[in-house]
């Protein structure tokens, strides 16, 4: 079986309760997955949250645990997204070291060119924050880190499925209604 | 009506019909445990208080699988709460129903280690189907209503409900509601509400069920493998039967499976896999349609995924969908419960024959048994079955003599054969036999053990002799941790690294300690012999059975290699 590694974004409907976050995640420790990143937050219907979950691994393995995710109890739904018709943001946070007017300028112009604000001024540092895919942030932390990056901190990447399609009506096909049989409790 | 949370707990047990519960009380669920006192509910609810937590997990567990209703287990914090690991992860593997209950300490006490506390939910929550911690007295009856309603439907399962003390102590309202009112309330209904199937009268999709009629009516050499779903789904097996009939194909059995085709079928090819039949595991091998029927393909079934079944276009049946394409590629697959599915194939199969393929299946024969001057297992499974009529509950604990078990028992009806295939739980035997004795009274209870497993558990002895529980202990005592030796004597240069077992107790002394009955036996006719006394006894009894050091579990295929490639004949 030829596995190649490749970088999978999913989206996933939980019921907002203690817990669930943890059962979700545990599911990839238990097949040995590292999640690359992971952010949640609640929708629009507060009682149920929506988890967006990277993680690096075969088609067959992510087949394997999106079954697992969708046979748990507190799972609603589980869309994996392609990048090609979805779109995904992270925002960064960045302390740069920036003691002299001559660096500050520089890094303004930086953040100017990226569409980074600034968030935070202090005698001896500066604080961006950015909204984009891996490779703006990773080229911004790029020309950064000459000045000296004191800190960086990372959402963990949202994605959402381009156009009308929603999480919702593309879950309703033959195979999510096969697994709601088997959490039928009637 | 306004009442103690513990009493809530009682009254939710009473609405769900239990009237057995196993368990060991300590400091938290005091107040649970007072109840069967303070307001009589001991004469609702009978307790069986074992000598370990495990013992009751086991219990609990069996009492699950031999009568198909729900087991429920009490257990204190801590301690009392890790004890039941072993046995929540047995009932998973093996999807048995158990609510487990638990208390846990005070809400103002959680998370600060105090004395007898543990993150019980967190520890168990790989290991069962869902489970509750409840903080809030408002919630507790909802939450037990929605644990027996998760631990019996779909593809049943252990649930484990964590209780803060102060919950237990708490005054609540508490409104009697009836089974088939619960998917109406709390979080049931939600579910509910949420699944896009209607749930009503959830049918497999009828498409799948022509696809698979389609694909049997081109094939000329099927197989039908049938698991543990067809055990665990109710009134399947008779569907099961009348599909095999009516197919007259060859079946084959994972461990889980013993009991849906009676073991002295015409049709039935054996156990398959790692201590398989050469005529199933051949069978698997040159079949052109495998019809898998609720089992998962294991590694100790599928040892070689990647070439099981390599000639056949597999369908796979399950109520799981996580199940499909998990271990093996299958062709087609048809999501329901087995009953149901097997219903639906039986309306519209016609009569079909394949006599030929049959025969030849068959005339895959097995190494003759030996008899000579000295016991052998498959001698004292044969005498079982003779002496029970093959009518007996047969627990087991794990290794050599579970596989013979398996092999020399002929299983005629679903719950007689209690065995941890999936976990292999070492010391599950006792404590099942005590559960399906108190589920079964009129039913014959033998617990074949090794004298490893039953060094384990063999406190529970305390238990079968009080609560009077007429258990038969057959111990296959060859000295030594048999299955662990055979792999040793074939596979590790006959190093028998630490699985001799030279050592005591003599054990029909330990049964005469714990007031109970011991016989020895060292050959057929004195097993024969001490059998039919333990039968008539009317107590419990332990069966000392020597065998021999080496014998072995025949066939045998090694982990990772094809089913057809046989280390043993």
């Amino acid at each position: 079986m030829n596995t190649v590694i490749k970088r999978h974004t999913l989206s996933v409907l939980v019921e907002n309760a203690a817990g669930v976050l943890s059962q979700v995640s545990r599911l990839f420790s238990r097949k040995g997955y590292n999640i690359e990143s992971l952010a949640v937050g609640t929708t629009d219907d507060p009682e149920v949250s929506r988890i967006t979950i990277e993680v690096l691994c075969g088609d067959q393995q992510i087949d394997q645990i999106i079954n697992q995710l969708r046979k748990q109890i507190s799972v609603y739904s589980v869309r994996l997204l392609p990048p090609a018709s979805s779109i995904r943001r992270e925002l960064c946070l960045i302390k740069v070291k920036a003691e002299d007017r001559e660096v500050r300028n520089e890094v303004i112009q930086i953040a100017n060119i990226f569409r980074a604000n600034i968030i935070d001024v202090s005698p001896k540092s500066l604080t961006l924050a950015v909204i984009g895919q891996e490779s703006k942030d990773d080229a911004l932390e790029g020309l950064l880190s000459e000045f000296g990056i004191l800190e960086l901190v990372r959402t963990g990447m949202v994605a959402l499925e381009r156009g009308e399609a929603t999480i919702s009506n593309n879950a309703n096909n033959k195979e999510t209604g096969e697994f709601d049989l088997g959490k039928n409790i009637l | 009506m306004l009442m103690k949370g513990s009493q809530i707990v009682m009254e939710c047990l009473l609405e769900q019909g239990v009237d057995t519960v196993f368990g060991y009380p300590g400091g938290t669920i005091l107040n649970i445990y007072d109840e069967f006192e303070l307001h009589g509910y001991k004469d609702k609810i009978h307790h069986y208080l074992t000598s370990h937590e495990q013992g009751a997990s086991h219990a609990a567990d069996g009492y699950a699988r031999s009568t198909g209703k729900v087991g429920v287990c009490f257990a204190t914090s801590g301690p009392g709460a890790t004890n039941l690991v072993t046995g929540i992860a047995t009932a998973y593997y093996d999807s048995s129903p158990v609510v487990f209950i638990t208390c846990n300490v005070a809400e103002n006490l959680i998370g600060k280690d105090s004395f007898q506390e543990v993150d019980i939910t967190g520890i168990t929550m790989p290991i069962t189907k869902s489970n509750y911690l409840v903080k809030d007295i408002n919630k507790l009856a909802d939450v037990i209503r929605e644990a027996f309603a998760v631990a019996r439907s779909g593809r049943p399962g252990p649930v484990l409900i964590d209780i803060a003390k102060n919950v237990t102590a708490a005054e609540g309202d508490y409104t009697y509601l009836p089974v088939s009112e619960h998917a109406n309330h709390g979080r049931l209904a939600t579910m509910l509400r949420r699944a896009n199937k209607d749930m009503q009268a959830p049918d497999p999709d009828m498409g799948d069920i022509d696809k698979l009629l389609d694909l049997i009516s081109k094939s000329e050499r099927p197989l039908v493998l049938v698991g543990g779903g067809v055990i665990r789904s109710k009134g399947a097996v008779a569907e099961f039967r009348k599909f095999i009939e009516t197919l007259d194909a060859p079946v084959a059995s994972t461990i889980m499976g013993g009991g849906a085709c009676p073991g002295n079928h015409p049709l039935f090819t054996g156990m398959v896999g790692m201590h398989g039949s050469h005529a199933s595991n051949i069978a698997t091998d040159s079949c052109d349609l495998l019809i898998a029927i609720g089992c998962r393909f294991s590694d100790r079934v599928a040892t070689d995924p990647a070439v099981f079944a390599k000639n056949a276009k597999i369908v796979h049946i399950d109520i799981d969908r996580a199940e499909i394409d998990k271990n093996v590629q299958t062709y087609h697959h048809i999501i329901g419960d087995a009953r149901r599915v097997l219903e639906l194939l039986n309306e519209r199969l016609p009569k079909h024959s394949y006599t030929a393929w049959k025969e030849w299946v068959f005339s895959h024969g097995e190494v003759p048994l030996k008899k000579d001057n000295i016991l052998h297992a498959h001698e004292i499974l044969e005498t079982i079955s003779d002496l029970t009529n093959n009518d007996a509950i047969i627990a087991t604990d794990v290794g050599q003599h579970q596989m013979w078990s398996c092999q020399y028992y002929h299983f005629t009806r679903p719950g007689q054969l209690l065995t941890s295939g999936g976990f292999g739980t070492m010391g599950f035997g006792l404590g099942a036999a005590m559960g399906a004795k108190v589920g079964n009274p009129d039913k014959v209870v033998v617990h074949c053990t090794g004298d490893g497993c039953f060094r384990m558990n063999c406190h529970e002895l305390a238990t079968v002799e009080h609560y009077h529980l007429p258990i038969i202990t057959v111990i296959f005592d060859n000295r030594t941790l048999g299955m662990v030796r055979q792999w040793q004597n074939l596979i590790y240069g006959k190093r028998f690294s630490q699985t001799t077992l030279d050592r005591g107790p003599d054990f029909v002394k330990l049964a005469e300690a714990y007031g109970l009955k011991g016989f020895r036996a060292t050959n057929q006719p004195e097993f024969e012999e001490a059998f039919k006394q333990a039968l008539a006894a009317g107590c419990g009894c332990v069966i000392d059975a020597a065998i021999d050091i080496d014998a072995m579990v025949h066939p045998m295929v090694g982990g990772g290699t094809p089913v057809t490639d046989f280390l043993l004949h």
